[in-house]
């Protein structure tokens, strides 16, 4: 894997897709190719609440990703000092190997270039010291990214709190 | 070189702040601006979508006039000179003919308002008239009823709130950055969640109490609330006897409003609406009960409002951290808010509005606004004058206006119609001119007055140059202004101008915005004093159950429930509508990313109504009303009560330039019957009943 993390902490996410639309826009896409998608489950009843699921797909940044090791002009590549998967649109041919290769459809094609376009991790913003722009755009901040040491233990301290809460109900 | 710089948005009317990136002349991303707390960088996704607005090829470029049939489409391309020339000819023809009166100026709000308002001013109509109406008239006036100040005039403190309750209110979908922000943090820290609507929206998913609610019924649930919490003794007494007149009255009208004749009208357990009041009235004083956003479903919405509002009273919250405030203005702190056009001396027109808003006949709206969907009636009937132009500013009487064939048979009643927007809109298109405005990105605007609990003022500042041959709307107007010999009532050449010229008064200079986007007018929040500072508007100084401002004007402060209109057939059922997050109202649909996410408009039915009608899943359908019948799609889902079907609004474009859009879904506004509030002011949106079969 890349050596960061990107955590979706669903309870607090929307669905709102500001994270598809900035991410499509920071590459200037056309219409067709989502780097990174997000996915709507539900709704369904639980008891008599309305449930939905949401999962954000960008790109997981295999540690050892087929996409690379399908690429026939050497385009994909495994960035070495963070492990961020880029493709090189000078050296992609738009020959769609690795968008077969990938098991997670995160290559995607962009017919304005005919080449393959995907999440980068947005690496040239992490490189001035910014968060991805899905990361930064997110209206719940329920997108956190930095290295897994990094990632605030939202679950457990939610976990956490509904246990003391549960404790002091009144009803 | 590259640089931030921090404005605000306008993909829909909210205008969050935002920071767009500019490399080598050019808006590469904008994020929402990390100066503001409560945004700190976040935006929504037609936020994020605002390049693809700026870069779009199908918005208008330039100058356009007509030149076969009104919406045939065929255009000619004119330079501003050539189309200002034309425009002030036939305004003017129209004025000597008709007077001032005969021209009607439409606009949804904005930084511009006072502009447009002091050119109809300066040619001596009465009909300046905004959206608003069309989507919280009567909340409006319902919050002038009880509080003295409009809607907008009051705030809701999402951040420390413990109980949101949100009467169809659909804020994660609808959605405000930063109320969304700010209370999804309170959700963290454990804070309430109350969802009604016959509806689940998403939203209703991340609510902790749902109510699929009988459609049409909220004022019995509410009824019911105020008589469990009344009879209960839930209430803050303190606050309501410092601050409430009429609540004897309110107590003996509730009376007879038990939860058990509640629950057979709205769907609700009797014993759940007394669990719900009990646990608000742990809360209090840090509960909200939303008075809502889009407040225009029904004849009697004033009344739903005015209960809603009553409730926050009750639970003591109007003024209360965790609850809701009234918004200070720079007067708090003994400074001075930027002036407007508005406040020069200017013509002051002695002639009844269109609306006839202000006079005996329809006392109550707010004339500020007025009631834009009298227009088409206004139009054919010549009553109470003849209307001979229109001037439309953002703002599409086609789309946003019920029932689509009467506004535009109305139309063709005019002798001028001129639209000012960026998009395509179907107004434009059935325009004689359309005048191409800069997108916000592209302009300067007037300062936007923020108050709240810390007065501050924003700044719209040009992140990049125009792209096409458009202008700023205050410009368009001042050229405008100058044709028809008004200029001395627009003392400006330029927007900068304008803008040095309204912040005189403030002490604060243009270059003052450059680092923030924002300029405060004190660093602290300011609460009044519960106990013996709050500043109520009213005549009484008080919030009025008893209502000065209704029974002077002859309506009852609380009139006796009335059950839902039936439909007129068994077969027939509720239409209602509503937002998604991805679009704003009538103006993205056609914006190349938000329309690649949501393209058009399927109609939600009842898995149990669709069964009946052998409907199935995305199947096409034939939905038609008393008014229009269209070709649809079917989303069948368990998640909508049955007596009722759903439609986001917005849909069913008719302008083949705008391309991705054009012909997608239905428009709402044609399926419905055009009515009225005649108390508050809004429209009834969810009066109209449709049918539903097949396509065969």
């Amino acid at each position: 894997m890349s050596k960061y993390y990107l955590f979706h902490d669903q309870k607090k996410c929307i669905g709102c897709q500001a994270c598809v639309v900035a991410c499509k826009s920071r590459q200037n896409l056309p219409k067709g190719p989502f780097p990174s998608l997000l996915i709507t489950i539900g709704p369904q009843w639980v008891g008599t609440r309305p449930q939905m699921a949401f999962a954000f797909m960008p790109c997981f940044q295999c540690e050892n990703p087929w996409c690379v090791a399908a690429c026939p002009t050497g385009a994909m590549q495994r960035r070495p000092e963070d492990g961020i998967i880029i493709v090189d649109p000078n050296v992609c041919v738009g020959c769609k190997t690795c968008m077969s290769a990938c098991p997670w459809g995160s290559p995607q094609w962009n017919p304005e270039t005919g080449k393959v376009v995907k999440c980068d991790s947005c690496y040239d913003r992490l490189e001035q010291g910014l968060q991805p722009a899905c990361v930064t755009v997110c209206p719940t901040a329920c997108l956190y990214f930095g290295t897994p040491d990094e990632i605030p233990e939202v679950r457990r301290e939610r976990y956490a709190r509904a246990m003391i809460h549960d404790g002091e109900q009144e009803n | 070189m590259e640089k931030d710089i921090n404005s605000l948005c306008f993909m829909c009317s909210v205008r969050c702040p935002i920071q767009v990136h500019v490399k080598a002349g050019q808006a590469v991303s904008i994020i929402g601006n990390p100066h503001v707390p409560g945004i700190e960088g976040s935006l929504c996704p037609k936020g994020a979508a605002g390049l693809s607005l700026l870069s779009d090829t199908q918005r208008v470029q330039t100058p356009m006039i007509r030149e076969g049939e009104r919406g045939a489409g065929k255009w000619r391309n004119a330079s501003w000179d050539e189309a200002m020339e034309y425009i002030a000819q036939r305004l003017k023809s129209v004025i000597s003919a008709h007077g001032g009166r005969s021209v009607a100026w439409g606009e949804r709000t904005q930084l511009s308002t006072h502009i447009s308002k002091t050119f109809m001013r300066a040619i001596d109509s009465p009909n300046h008239f905004t959206h608003d109406a069309l989507c919280k008239g009567s909340l409006n006036t319902a919050c002038r009823s009880l509080t003295g100040y409009t809607d907008p005039q009051i705030g809701i403190d999402y951040a420390n709130t413990r109980h949101l309750v949100l009467y169809g209110r659909n804020m994660f979908e609808a959605m405000e950055v930063k109320p969304v922000r700010q209370f999804s943090r309170a959700m963290e820290n454990g804070a309430r969640l109350t969802y009604i609507d016959p509806r689940a929206t998403i939203t209703a998913s991340k609510a902790h109490r749902y109510w699929m609610i009988r459609p049409g019924t909220d004022l019995a649930l509410n009824y019911a609330l105020m008589h469990i919490i009344i009879k209960e003794n839930l209430y803050d007494a303190a606050y309501v006897k410092k601050w409430v007149t009429g609540f004897d009255a309110l107590a003996a009208f509730v009376e007879p409003y038990t939860p058990e004749w509640a629950a057979a009208e709205t769907g609700i357990s009797a014993r759940e609406m007394v669990e719900f009041a009990e646990e608000v009235s742990r809360q209090k004083p840090k509960v909200v009960f939303h008075f809502g956003y889009r407040c225009a479903n029904h004849e009697n919405e004033i009344y739903l409002r005015r209960s809603i509002l009553m409730l926050n009273a009750l639970m003591g919250s109007i003024e209360a951290p965790g609850g809701m405030f009234i918004k200070k203005g720079p007067g708090e702190v003994g400074a001075k808010p930027a002036r407007k056009l508005t406040d020069q001396e200017l013509p002051k027109c002695a002639d009844i509005r269109f609306d006839k808003v202000g006079t005996p006949d329809f006392p109550l709206p707010d004339p500020a606004h007025g009631v834009a969907q009298m227009l088409p009636e206004a139009i054919l009937k010549e009553d109470p004058y003849p209307i001979k132009a229109l001037m439309a500013y953002r703002f599409d009487p086609l789309m946003s206006i019920a029932d689509t064939a009467r506004t535009r048979k109305a139309l063709d009643k005019l002798d001028l119609i001129v639209t000012i927007d960026i998009n395509y809109s179907d107004i434009a298109w059935y325009s004689d001119v359309i005048l191409p405005e800069s997108t916000y990105l592209e302009r300067m605007d007037s300062p936007q007055q923020a108050n709240g609990l810390k007065p501050q003022m924003f700044l719209r500042q040009q992140a990049v140059g125009p792209r096409y041959d458009t202008r700023p709307g205050p410009e368009i107007i001042k050229m405008l202004a100058h044709r028809m010999g008004l200029s001395q009532y627009f003392p400006y050449e330029t927007v900068e101008d304008l803008v040095r010229w309204q912040l005189e008064p403030t002490g604060f200079t243009v270059s003052d915005f450059a680092e923030k986007g924002f300029v405060a007018y004190t660093d602290k929040a300011i609460w009044w004093d519960r106990d013996t500072g709050i500043k109520f508007k009213t005549p009484s100084g008080r919030i009025e159950f008893v209502s000065a401002l209704l029974e002077d004007a002859g309506y009852p402060s609380f009139p006796a429930y009335q059950a839902p209109n039936a439909p007129k057939q068994p077969d027939m059922f509720r239409l209602i509508v509503g937002r998604c997050a991805q679009h704003t109202h009538i103006s993205t649909q056609n914006n190349l990313y938000l329309n690649e996410l949501v393209s058009e408009n399927p109609l939600w039915i009842s898995k149990k109504s669709a069964e009946k009608l052998g409907i199935y899943h995305n199947q096409p359908i034939v939905v038609s009303s008393d008014r229009y019948e269209g070709e649809m799609h079917a989303k069948v889902t368990e998640f909508i009560r049955p007596e009722c079907v759903f439609m986001l609004h917005g849909f069913g474009h008719q302008v083949p330039f705008a391309g991705r859009s054009y012909n997608k879904g239905q428009s709402d506004a044609a399926f419905m019957e055009n009515i009225t509030d005649a108390v508050g002011g809004s429209p009834a949106f969810h009066e109209t009943f449709v049918r539903v079969r097949p396509l065969r």
